[in-house]
């Protein structure tokens, strides 16, 4: 606003109708804006998913229950290596408010590391159960289990083949300003999805195995 | 299907050649007219040399105003395809009595009654409100194009996508017989084995990713990039109308992808949420995706009410009386669309309780909504009011809009929606709404931004013509389904008994004739107004006496929208502007910077829809590969960092003077 | 010219006049009380819908371009009017708001009858205190596809596509469905409400006036959705016991495997009876264990509520041969696991094992 002057300002009455220098252009303003209502978005999907999970999540159709399947331990495991890798993330974004870019790289590797160990751990999880014969199709509870904590890991899936395209990006370009916002865009998934999984954690697992 | 052999169904998964509908004559006249009408259009794009044009000015485009006219377009092209559905159903209806079967068996007036509903409000309300958001929104808040244009251009043609495999379902395959919103269990895999429903859940699937993410990026436009002045009580009424709308949209169309997606794992993976054993439970689709419809349909009235404001107040000559209280009211509709979707079945047996809270919540929507009529009633007291088309088609909606009103809270009433649901009672009300509003709304939009979009007006003969046609219609079509709901008649139903109903139908497909012909006078008033173009001209870039921003520009705008960013005084802007004695600047332009055209929007959509059928079809390989290119496409295009230019000031300075002689000649 | 173009419009009104509004005229007390509501509520809309409609066709005259009248461009705000606007219809939707909270409890499908009509109390004084209250008429529905099946617990037998019903006598449906949701609705009795599977509805209501009535689906439910109807007889003096007569003396029977068999979809079937019902049937059916191979709903949900059948309960799934696809004509669908009875572990829990109780 500082910048608007009238071009024709010859009387005195007539307000500043535009402003002659436009603002500096603050795109990633909008783009951290837009990803936020995006991660609502997915919230909202996450939501029903809950909510089914909520709905459903007694209905062992005369089947195992959470008790009889969750080994907490695993699960134990599992949610500290996501808790570490949303840690690393958060080394790797103040590495790059300093500029030094291979440390970015570095933080960024470990945090893929630590995702992957839980898309891992998470798999053996799943393949455990479904040898067991807990199969998603088995009933309405364990429906709602393997689709909740199953979008979750597609999400992390998702999230490790975006953090591997953003490796490479730093690396031809280096921390430019595009490459800035997408790093935050992707640290907001990535703790949004570590919050995600508090949820899943607590109510999914402690709770059905709590009862 | 089992004499195919095993290497068929692993290319074709299970297409087969029976499910070309070859047998059916309806279908084959339909494809043989598509085919000869698409091939005369590729010959004439061709032969004009046009490909090059189209591909360049407007597939990839990201600019938000040629964004906004293929959204019409589609809607108008899906409108003439849902429309026919509905003939064909006011068809059957009116002849299919005692002996007589009619001429559409079940298996094709259910597919009929779904794709019309589904494709009325996916492919033809949406693109429609969409578009007109699109065009305006940027310009009504003097912003030079939205906060993401390439997603702009991606959501537009995910739409595309979703359109695409609804049309393919006529020709290949079929459609779902399930009803618009395929309430379980009828709609699993038990129960609906074939093709259609897959289409569906895909089809909706593929362009509800398109109509989130333009929900977000109508959002942080608003949000963000306000012209310095505007602030949220500045607004122009049509962009808070917006704002509210994309709102619901990022915070409904997620429950419906979430929704469909449960489904999808029924009759895919064989999954229990929806199905009568093994735990599941059909209500809770029946809630989740009222959870996301009711607020899909203030979705589709709200933008319209905005445009209802500015029509309103233009021809008037007039400020917008109640302002304030006009935006609160939005707002408050907002809220409560979130609080009422157990209004729809209030007869699962839900109990008093619950049924009273949401039937009182329901009409408590009434009141804000009955403020924006005495809104719009005191903003012509003393006005200046000049009948062009679009003040007719608010006038229309007024006095056709109270009336489905009305009828919607008396069916907010449960005891009184016990013997009203499901009834053709209620397919006359929420036309009388969805017609008398959004479709009103719609046309009263279309004539009144056409000059803006296109530099002329929209001949006035045809579309008084047109409007006639549509009013009248309307009433001789769905007053008798008034009564036929009152005589205890139900929807859905392809052959009657009662010979007594007969007349009442008959009536109502003479009126759908009618609604036949206010459609066909609208294709040839666009079609006269081109002819006459130059009569019709605008010169002036403001043919009504706008009051808004979008009025200050030339007709059509240059691609920049604006030489200068405008700073806003008043919610009236141009009214204010021109009051104040505002001229435009003519010289000191600098270089505008813009978001360059990509093709990746089209290529990603492309391969969505093409995984979308191959899904359709079991034909895993495809689906497959489709899914990694839509991947590799959406990664391929993050490496591209060009993505803008600059205009330089020359070039706009060239646009200026053009425009200054064009005003002179005015 | 006028008069004759006049003329050409009478028969329409002959129409308007003839044509048999049932919702308008029913002839069952409930349906009779929501029809008042409903023209109560239409009345206390039209008082203010009507003057907007009349003023703003006066307006869009008044204040046409042409006439020249009274112009002020920049009057936008009136703080007495804006309360109106808004006052008005918060009024009236408070009173609506009170009929429908009433209304709503009142005419609560599940809640028992307490007016025959409204001259006719429920209960009729027997001297002194005591009151005798007339004790319903239970009728269990079936929704299938697509006919409609109503069982008479009370007289061991069963209709279909025809339901009796004395005049004046409290009837109480107990509704249920086979496979996809429908919606019983007799127009000229009560309002509607769903028929869910493996869920159960209930309907009151009272049919005050002799006579045969429409009864149908009033929700979709696939290909013969067109043809499931029905007629509702209220009928007077013993015509209801000579119709269980009748049905009894014909004799046809309906166990577990004749309904497996009448399951299947069929249309437009014409109305019959059978003389004799399995007890325990219509539990079965909502239950969804028709079927003695499958574990009872009810069962499942006990055990469920105790924390499931443990992983064992894995293994009493098995793959069943008949899924519902085909018996509904469509293609076979990859056998899916259904739970069966076999190993239900009943009496552990002392829930009675998998022989559904007879109910009532």
């Amino acid at each position: 606003m500082t910048t608007a002057t009238a071009l024709d300002t010859d009387k005195a009455d007539i307000p500043v109708f535009h402003v002659t220098e436009d603002e500096h252009e603050h795109s990633g303003g909008s783009t951290m804006l837009g990803f936020w209502m995006y991660l609502m978005s997915d919230c909202l999907v996450f939501a029903v998913l809950f909510a089914t999970f909520g709905v459903l999540g007694r209905n062992y159709a005369a089947g195992p229950s959470g008790a009889d399947l969750f080994d907490l331990k695993l699960v134990a495991v599992n949610t500290t290596m996501l808790l570490l890798s949303s840690i690393t993330y958060g080394f790797a974004m103040l590495a790059m408010d300093k500029g030094r870019q291979a440390a970015v790289q570095g933080w960024l590797a470990v945090t893929g590391l630590f995702g992957l160990a839980f898309i891992g751990i998470e798999l053996y999880e799943f393949h455990h159960m479904i040898l067991e014969g807990a199969t998603p199709m088995r009933s309405a509870f364990l429906s709602s289990f393997f689709t909740l904590v199953g979008t979750h890991g597609l999400h992390v899936t998702f999230g490790l083949i975006w953090l591997t395209v953003l490796m490479v990006q730093v690396s031809q370009r280096g921390l430019i300003e595009a490459n800035r916002r997408r790093l935050m865009c992707l640290s907001m998934f990535w703790h949004f999805l570590d919050v995600v999984w508090i949820g899943v954690f607590s109510f999914v697992y402690l709770m059905g195995v709590l009862k | 299907m089992n004499s195919y052999p095993d290497w068929w169904k692993l290319v074709f998964g299970r297409f087969t050649l029976e499910a070309i509908p070859y047998h059916e004559p309806i279908l084959l006249a339909t494809f043989a007219g598509v085919v000869i009408g698409g091939l005369a259009l590729i010959a004439l794009i061709t032969r004009m040399k046009a490909w090059g044009y189209l591909w360049h000015e407007w597939f990839t485009s990201v600019d938000h105003k040629k964004i906004g006219i293929m959204y019409m377009v589609l809607g108008i092209v899906m409108l003439l395809r849902g429309f026919a559905d509905a003939l064909m159903m006011r068809g059957q209806q009116a002849i299919a009595f005692g002996a007589n079967e009619g001429y559409l068996p079940p298996h094709h007036y259910d597919q009929i009654f779904t794709a019309h509903g589904v494709i009325m409000i996916f492919f033809v309300a949406m693109p429609l409100v969409t578009g007109l958001m699109n065009y305006v929104v940027p310009l009504q808040i003097g912003a030079r194009d939205v906060a993401f244009p390439f997603l702009n251009n991606f959501s537009f043609w995910m739409t595309v996508g979703g359109v695409v495999l609804v049309m393919a379902s006529l020709f290949v395959g079929e459609f779902a017989k399930v009803g618009w919103l395929a309430y379980p269990p009828l709609s699993g895999a038990a129960y609906s084995p074939g093709v259609g429903m897959d289409y569906y859940l895909w089809a909706l699937q593929i362009a509800g990713v398109g109509t989130t993410l333009s929900g977000i990026n109508l959002i942080a436009t608003i949000v963000k990039m306000r012209a310095p002045g505007m602030d949220m009580m500045k607004m122009p009424v049509f962009t808070w109308t917006a704002l509210c709308t994309n709102v619901l949209i990022v915070a409904s169309f997620p429950i419906l992808a979430g929704t469909l997606a449960l489904l999808t794992l029924d009759r895919y993976v064989g999954t229990n949420f929806f199905t009568n054993d093994l735990g599941g439970n059909p209500m809770m689709y029946v809630n989740l995706i009222w959870i996301w419809g009711h607020p899909e349909v203030y979705i589709l009235i709200l933008p319209v009410f905005g445009v209802y404001s500015e029509v309103a107040s233009t021809f008037s000559g007039k400020r917008l009386f109640g302002y304030t209280s006009m935006v609160y009211a939005t707002v408050v509709i907002t809220i409560l669309s979130y609080l009422v979707w157990l209004h729809h079945f209030f007869t699962m047996g839900s109990g008093a309780s619950v049924n009273s809270f949401f039937g009182i919540t329901t009409m408590i929507i009434s009141i804000p909504t009955g403020a924006k009529i005495f809104n719009w009633l005191f903003t012509m007291y003393r006005g200046r009011i000049r009948f062009e088309l679009p003040m007719m088609w608010l006038l229309a909606f007024m006095l056709t809009f109270v009336i489905g009103g009305m009828t919607g809270v008396m069916l907010a009433v449960p005891p009184a929606d016990f013997i009203l649901h499901n009834s053709l009672f209620l397919i006359a009300h929420f036309h009388n709404v969805i017609i008398g509003g959004v479709v009103f709304g719609a046309f009263a939009g279309i004539t009144y931004w056409f000059p803006k979009a296109f530099g002329f007006k929209l001949d006035e003969f045809w579309g008084r013509l047109s409007f006639w046609f549509w009013v009248i219609g309307f009433y001789v079509a769905f007053m008798p389904l008034y009564v036929l709901g009152l005589m205890g008649v139900t929807r859905r139903v392809n052959h009657f008994e009662d010979p007594s109903l007969q007349i009442w139908f008959v009536i109502a497909a003479f009126g759908a004739v009618l609604i036949a012909l206010g459609i066909l006078c609208f294709l040839i008033q666009i079609g006269v107004s081109i002819l006459r173009r130059e009569q019709l001209r605008d010169t002036t870039g403001d043919p009504w006496d706008g009051r808004t921003l979008e009025w200050s520009t030339s007709s059509p705008p240059p691609a920049y929208n604006f030489a200068f960013t405008p700073v806003i005084h008043d919610h009236d802007t141009w009214a204010d502007m021109k009051k104040r004695g505002y001229r435009r600047p003519l010289t000191g332009f600098k270089p505008i910077h813009m978001p360059k055209n990509t093709g990746a929007g089209l290529i990603i959509s492309a391969f969505a829809t093409i995984c979308g059928f191959a899904l359709v079809w079991y034909i895993w390989w495809l689906a497959a590969l489709a899914f990694i290119a839509v991947i590799a496409t959406a990664i391929a295009h993050t490496f591209n960092y060009n993505r803008d230019f600059h205009i330089p000031a020359e070039a706009v300075l060239r646009e200026e003077n053009a425009r200054t002689e064009q005003l002179g000649q005015a | 010219m006028m008069n004759r173009r006049f003329l050409a419009l009478l028969p329409l009104f002959a129409l308007l006049g003839g044509c048999q509004a049932v919702l308008l005229s029913p002839s069952g007390d409930v349906a009779l009380q929501q029809r008042n509501l409903m023209l109560i509520s239409t009345g206390l809309m039209l008082t203010v819908i009507l003057p907007v409609m009349a003023l703003t066709v006066f307006f869009a005259w008044r204040y046409r371009a042409s006439a020249k009248a009274e112009y002020d461009p920049d009057w936008n705000h009136s703080l007495p009017l804006e309360v109106v606007i808004w006052a008005v219809p918060l009024l009236i939707i408070v009173i609506l708001g009170a009929l429908t909270w009433m209304g709503t409890h009142l005419l609560d499908p599940y809640r028992p009858l307490n007016r025959i009509s409204a001259t006719a109390p429920i209960a009729t004084p027997q001297g002194g205190e005591a009151q005798v209250r007339k004790q319903p008429l239970v009728i269990q529905v079936v929704a299938l596809d697509w006919k409609w099946l109503f069982l008479y617990p009370q007289q061991g037998i069963a209709s279909v596509n025809e339901v009796v019903a004395p005049v004046n006598q409290p009837i109480e449906f107990r509704i249920t469905a086979s496979s996809v949701m429908n919606s019983l609705f007799i127009p000229a009795l009560a309002g509607q409400i769903y028929a869910m599977p493996g869920m159960q509805t209930k309907l009151n209501a009272v049919i005050n006036h002799a006579g045969d009535f429409e009864g149908f689906s009033a929700n979709y439910s696939g290909e013969g959705f067109s043809g499931m109807r029905f007629r509702f007889r209220g009928v007077e003096g013993n015509g209801f016991e000579d119709w269980v007569k009748a049905a009894r003396d014909k004799g046809d029977k309906l166990g577990r495997e004749e309904y497996l068999v009448f399951e299947r979809p069929s249309e437009r079937e014409p109305a019959r009876q059978f003389g004799s019902v399995a007890p325990d049937l219509y539990d079965a059916i909502l239950n969804m264990c028709v079927d003695r191979a499958k574990m009872c709903m009810r069962d499942m949900m006990a055990m469920d509520a105790k924390g499931g059948g443990g992983k064992e309960g894995i293994s009493t799934v098995m793959a069943l041969e008949y899924d519902k696809s085909v018996r509904r004509g469509g293609a076979p669908l990859p056998p899916r696991p259904f739970v069966t009875a076999i190993c239900t572990p009943a009496d552990v829990y002392g829930k009675g094992g998998v022989t559904a109780q007879v109910a009532n």
